[in-house]
């Protein structure tokens, strides 16, 4: 892997990308690319790479290589570029704090706490597992309770196992991905369980990592107590309602030492609540325009600290836009501001961007809240798609057209995925 | 090989255990203290709501009631001296109905017989111009400057380590076995490792301490465990209200409270369930329900969607629900059981009550000249100005480097935990709140994992969450092989 710490930061930088993720990275080449001379990445980690590092699994770059690729080989080709287009990395370098006139705080060990000033700064600091805590499984506390994530760490970049014989909370891609590399490693995976009567992950991972192995999938169904004083000894498990209210009658037993949490990512957003962004309460992340800038002139944010993606690829092609956009503002040469708001209708639960404009071609990520079999995507009343299947695991994409929008005289289009009329 | 003879042995390294060892380390005696767990304040002290009681809850005629308000009054230079932290943040015991009135005037009333100074009643008005997010119910509240926060595990480490560098033998890991009368009014404790020869005994052995006094012949009580759920939230809600915010107490319960903790987030809790097994720390689903649903009445803008994390800690509750404290029917067996709450105000009044004790029975106590009162404050590297962490990262790169994202803490006060006596990582946890942020340990806990492994020079599988049977990973080797 090709590494490279800058040894000295430049006192001001026309853009200063937060996060050497796959998000951070793309955005720094975006802004590159827009004539950004002096752009700087900044990273916590020893090395820029994000959680790809340790997503040893291929499945990445289907999209954006058209090939396939491992987590590491889809970071590097990325870093690759990054080192080519002389953007400063510093790795191993935490962010205190990036006041309203765009001054940075950094601190690291190697040299201290400095400041450095930017043009423009983009968000690119990923997201975090939702924890325990924050769906309240009731029970004891004790070791061998753990997000998947950290789970993967260990395994994958540290050599350890986590037990002997797991059980899974939750049906994100994390979770399924962990399941396989479990099995692989020669623990017993009891079982993947999720509350929702349907899975959170693609359907790729449910098919390779579940099926393949043997492992069940137990739908409306969730761990309901954690037992065990110093390790994890069993969990107890049972059926939910549609109001998710567990029937104890029909709870059961798993004897297991480890219990793997997949039930969801949060983005991270220390740095945006420090700069009072506008923070969209379904997302939890900022709300942006169509130029990925936040409601504060000069902020841009990408990847999953705007919303939870399910394909790197996609975090990868809203960075560069970011990144672009970022490097524009930077030299003073930005787009005409938005002047079209989106609002997701009943079925949609977001979108993002949630402003666009009328004079140039946009892409629309937005989940669903219910699945459909067969179902149409409505812009306003302006343009209407026929979609397939949709879930909310699997994020649902639109082209926004100018040319959509040419007999539409309104600010406001409401977005939704609705049955087809049959 | 020379036997010792302790003139005093604690058994029991709660805050109780804690602050009596502390409070007997400036006298020239040779004490030990034997704890059960890995490391101090791993029981019920560190599963607690971390209140420094106002001082007028209890009537003065129990001796809790006594010591609360006299254990008040001494955690100032405590937490001076001893540079954990502590802040008197007041509270407000409050009314949501006219027929709860006559209450908050008693208290009131008991409060200022007791000597209590400052307290208030307030009313609608006062309340939603001082506390805007508690409910527009809330017609009256009594308001008490003295009441205070604490992180009462930082205590019980600072006040062991306080002990420990005025010559307290501290023997973790160590539960007792078995207690036998010696020969000249002395006592024998065995624990798995070691046998220990002391003079005098006192059983802060929290729920267990009626199997303490069994073991030793003079169990004349029992005690049951009173467990208490706690939730804590988000740091989104720092602020939401700046002081203890109590319901009108009944009879049976103090209620369920609002608790601005003192590093800023909020705890909601606790419950109050008699339980038969002293290991039961399990959460409830039936608990949270209870604690959210009562907490909504006061302070509405509280909801479960903002639980970070939740646990449970067992009160020690005795017969007669006052604490019991003093001498048994057999010589040096002291007794300081039934701690439950005010017990953590009331620990330095108790530790105090507890030398005087020994004194009375004979034990001849004279202070030590070079009794050293402090020990240095844990550098808190977020909390430092500019300029500060400049300079301390500058003169220790170590400083420079952040371990736990979420609450900002670096390698160089890990590495001081783990110097400081950390051994875990809930030690490290408790100590510096690394992995006790919105992550809860994500992503810094293999990072404390590496540092204990380097400074203890032990594999990575060999550290525990909490000691015994807490690993945390396993080598491919040892699993592969059965």
């Amino acid at each position: 892997m090709i590494t490279a710490e800058t040894q000295h930061l430049k006192p001001e930088y026309d853009v200063v990308v937060v996060g050497g993720g796959p998000a951070g990275m793309a955005a720094a080449l975006g802004a590159k690319e827009m004539g950004a001379d002096r752009v700087l990445i900044v990273d916590r980690e020893k090395e820029a790479g994000g959680i790809l590092l340790q997503c040893i699994h291929p499945g990445f770059g289907l999209q954006h290589f058209k090939e396939e690729l491992t987590g590491p080989e889809y970071a590097q080709r990325f870093l690759e570029k990054v080192l080519e287009t002389e953007v400063d990395l510093a790795t191993d370098t935490y962010v205190l704090d990036i006041d309203k006139d765009k001054r940075v705080k950094l601190m690291s060990s190697d040299r201290g706490v400095e400041i450095v000033s930017a043009k423009a700064v983009v968000l690119a600091m990923g997201a975090r597992e939702r924890t325990r805590g924050a769906i309240r499984t009731p029970g004891s506390r004790p070791s061998g309770v753990l997000t998947a994530g950290l789970a993967q760490k260990f395994v994958n970049m540290l050599g350890y196992l986590p037990g002997k014989r797991a059980v899974i909370l939750g049906s994100g891609d994390i979770g399924l991905i962990m399941a396989r590399r479990l099995t692989l490693e020669g623990l017993e995976v009891a079982g993947v369980f999720e509350i929702m009567p349907h899975a959170n992950g693609l359907n790729r991972n449910i098919v390779q990592c579940l099926h393949d192995y043997n492992i069940p999938l137990h739908l409306s169904t969730t761990v309901v107590e954690i037992h065990g004083s110093d390790r994890l000894e069993k969990v107890t498990v049972a059926p939910v309602d549609e109001t998710f209210t567990p029937d104890m009658s029909r709870s059961w037993d798993i004897p297991c030492d480890t219990l793997l949490l997949s039930i969801g990512l949060i983005p991270e957003n220390e740095l945006s609540r420090q700069l009072n962004l506008r923070i969209d309460p379904v997302t939890r992340g900022p709300i942006v325009r169509s130029t990925m800038e936040s409601s504060m002139d000069g902020v841009f944010v990408c990847g999953n600290v705007v919303h939870i993606h399910d394909l790197v690829d996609f975090v990868s092609q809203e960075a560069l836009l970011a990144g672009r956009n970022a490097g524009l503002y930077a030299t003073q040469q930005q787009p005409p501001e938005d002047n079209i708001r989106l609002v997701p209708g009943e079925n949609v639960a977001y979108c993002v961007p949630h402003t666009i404009s009328s004079d140039r071609e946009h892409t629309v990520y937005m989940r669903v809240r219910k699945p459909l079999e067969a179902s149409v995507l409505n812009l306003g009343e302006v343009y209407e798609k026929k979609l397939r299947y949709v879930f909310p695991a699997e994020m649902v994409n639109l082209k926004v057209r100018p040319r959509f929008l040419h007999e539409f005289h309104g600010d406001t289009l409401k977005v939704d995925i609705v049955p087809t009329a049959s | 090989m020379k036997i010792v003879l302790y003139d005093v042995t604690i058994i029991g390294g709660g805050a109780i255990g804690c602050t009596i060892a502390r409070e007997l380390s400036r006298y020239q005696i040779n004490v030990a203290l034997l704890e059960k767990e890995i490391e101090v304040g791993f029981g019920t002290s560190k599963a607690n709501s971390g209140i420094i009681h106002g001082g007028h809850h209890g009537s003065p005629d129990s001796l809790k009631g006594k010591l609360e308000w006299e254990g008040n009054q001494l955690w100032d230079p405590l937490a001076d001296e001893l540079g954990f932290g502590f802040r008197r943040i007041g509270e407000l015991t409050v009314a949501l109905a006219e027929d709860q009135l006559p209450t908050l005037n008693a208290l009131k009333e008991q409060g200022e017989k007791k000597g209590v100074p400052g307290l208030e009643l307030w009313d609608r008005d006062r309340l939603q111009q001082e506390e805007p997010s508690l409910s527009e119910n809330a017609i009256a509240a009594l308001f008490a400057p003295t009441t205070g926060v604490v992180n009462p595990y930082e205590a019980c480490f600072n006040l062991i380590e306080n002990a420990v560098l005025n010559g307290l033998n501290l023997f973790v890991s160590s539960p007792v076995q078995s207690i036998t009368e010696g020969p000249d009014n002395t006592w024998i404790l065995q624990t798995p490792k070691k046998e220990y020869r002391t003079r005098f005994v006192i059983n802060a052995a929290g729920v267990f301490a009626d199997r303490i006094a069994e073991l030793a012949g003079v169990r004349t009580f029992s005690i049951h465990a009173r467990k208490g759920e706690e939730y804590l939230l988000d740091k989104r809600l720092c602020g939401l209200v700046k002081r203890v915010i109590f319901p009108c107490p009944t009879p049976v319960s103090k209620g369920i409270l609002v608790i601005p903790t003192f590093d800023g987030t909020l705890m909601v809790g606790p419950t109050a369930e008699m339980v038969e097994d002293k290991y039961n720390l399990a959460t409830s689903s039936a608990g949270g329900q209870q604690v959210f649903d009562f907490v909504r009445n006061v302070v509405p803008g509280i909801s479960a969607r903002d639980c970070i994390a939740e646990f449970a800690g067992l009160r020690a509750v005795a017969d007669g629900e006052d604490f019991i404290i003093g001498t048994t029917s057999k010589k040096g067996f002291i007794n300081v059981a039934g701690i439950q709450s005010p017990g953590l105000t009331a620990a330095p009044a108790i530790a105090t009550l507890v030398a005087d004790i020994i004194r009375d029975e004979g034990l001849s106590m004279s202070l030590k000249d070079d009794f050293e009162p402090a020990v240095p404050k844990p550098i808190h590297f977020a909390s430092l100005p500019t300029e500060k962490q400049i300079e301390l990262a500058r003169q220790n790169p170590s400083y420079g480097q952040i371990v736990c994202r979420c609450e900002l803490i670096t390698e160089g006060e890990i590495l001081d935990a783990i110097d400081r006596g950390a051994k875990t990582l809930d030690g490290i946890k408790f100590r510096t709140r690394a992995g006790m942020g919105r992550c809860q340990g994500g992503f810094c806990t293999s990072r404390c994992m590496e540092l204990l492994s380097r400074k203890m020079d032990v594999p990575i599988p060999e550290i525990t969450k909490r000691g015994g049977e807490s690993w945390v990973v396993k080598p491919r080797t040892e699993l592969t092989a059965t």
